[in-house]
């Protein structure tokens, strides 16, 4: 298991990003995952930054584990900021016409469709938000 | 990686090429883009060639701007990725956009 933590900023999703970039180009992951990776971490990282430790600051952990047979990976986000499960969230309507159409929750929608499996626990203080991706 | 934003004009035909990604930290640069060099322009071609990915805060300014040119002219957007046609797919944008 590999892991980065940095100040919870969208300065540093970019730093998070190529961290995990870098992991997943030496397992020869396709670009088309790769990206889908890049959008979910760009999701889940701005969501801490913005509301996890709101208005103060903090810190956030990304651990990253690639296995083997089944390939699969498993991304896990970790911040010690207010309770907080995105789960819960209802899904948005992805049919309303455009003058109806509304931006809040369609992040963590795109994170569930794009993910195999997205778990969440709030264990000693701290909200674990593990996804997992079949390579 | 940023995202840089180049316009050619033709008339009243904008063709703005967006080159990078357009996420959480960049798509405000879009937005203001959109805010101030969009005044006079009747035909929008969004080509996103080089766009390597969209994530929510890109949808959301993309959102605005197909309001904007849907109350003006028209707005299409060209050479579109696969992943970037996911998202589209998976947030139902498909149905609000004009894609070819």
């Amino acid at each position: 298991m590999k892991s980065i933590t940095a100040e919870a900023k969208i300065e540093n999703i970019v730093l998070v990003t190529d961290f995990v970039n870098s992991i997943l180009e030496k397992n020869e992951c396709s670009m088309k995952v790769q990206m889908e990776i890049d959008i979910v971490i760009d999701e889940i990282f701005s969501n801490i930054a913005y509301y996890a430790y709101a208005p103060g600051s903090g810190e956030a952990t990304v651990q990253v584990e690639i296995e083997d047979s089944p390939k699969r990976l498993e991304l896990v986000f970790i911040d010690r900021g207010i309770p907080y499960n995105p789960l819960e969230n209802k899904d948005p309507d992805v049919t309303l016409d455009i003058e109806e159409r509304k931006i809040g929750g369609l992040g963590i929608f795109l994170v569930k469709e794009m993910m195999d499996e997205v778990l969440y626990e709030y264990v000693d203080g701290q909200n674990i938000l593990k996804l997992i991706k079949d390579l | 990686m940023s995202l840089t934003i180049e316009k050619k004009n033709e008339g009243t035909k904008d063709t703005v090429f967006l080159t990078g990604r357009l996420d959480t930290a960049t798509a405000p640069e879009l937005d203001a883009f959109a805010g101030k060099e969009l005044a006079n322009t009747q035909e929008l071609v969004l080509d996103f060639a080089r766009l390597e990915y969209i994530s929510s805060a890109g949808l959301r300014v993309i959102l605005k701007m197909q309001k904007l040119m849907n109350a003006k002219g028209s707005m299409k957007l060209i050479h579109v990725s696969d992943v970037i046609q996911e998202v589209f797919e998976i947030t139902g944008f498909v149905d609000i956009l004009t894609i070819e």
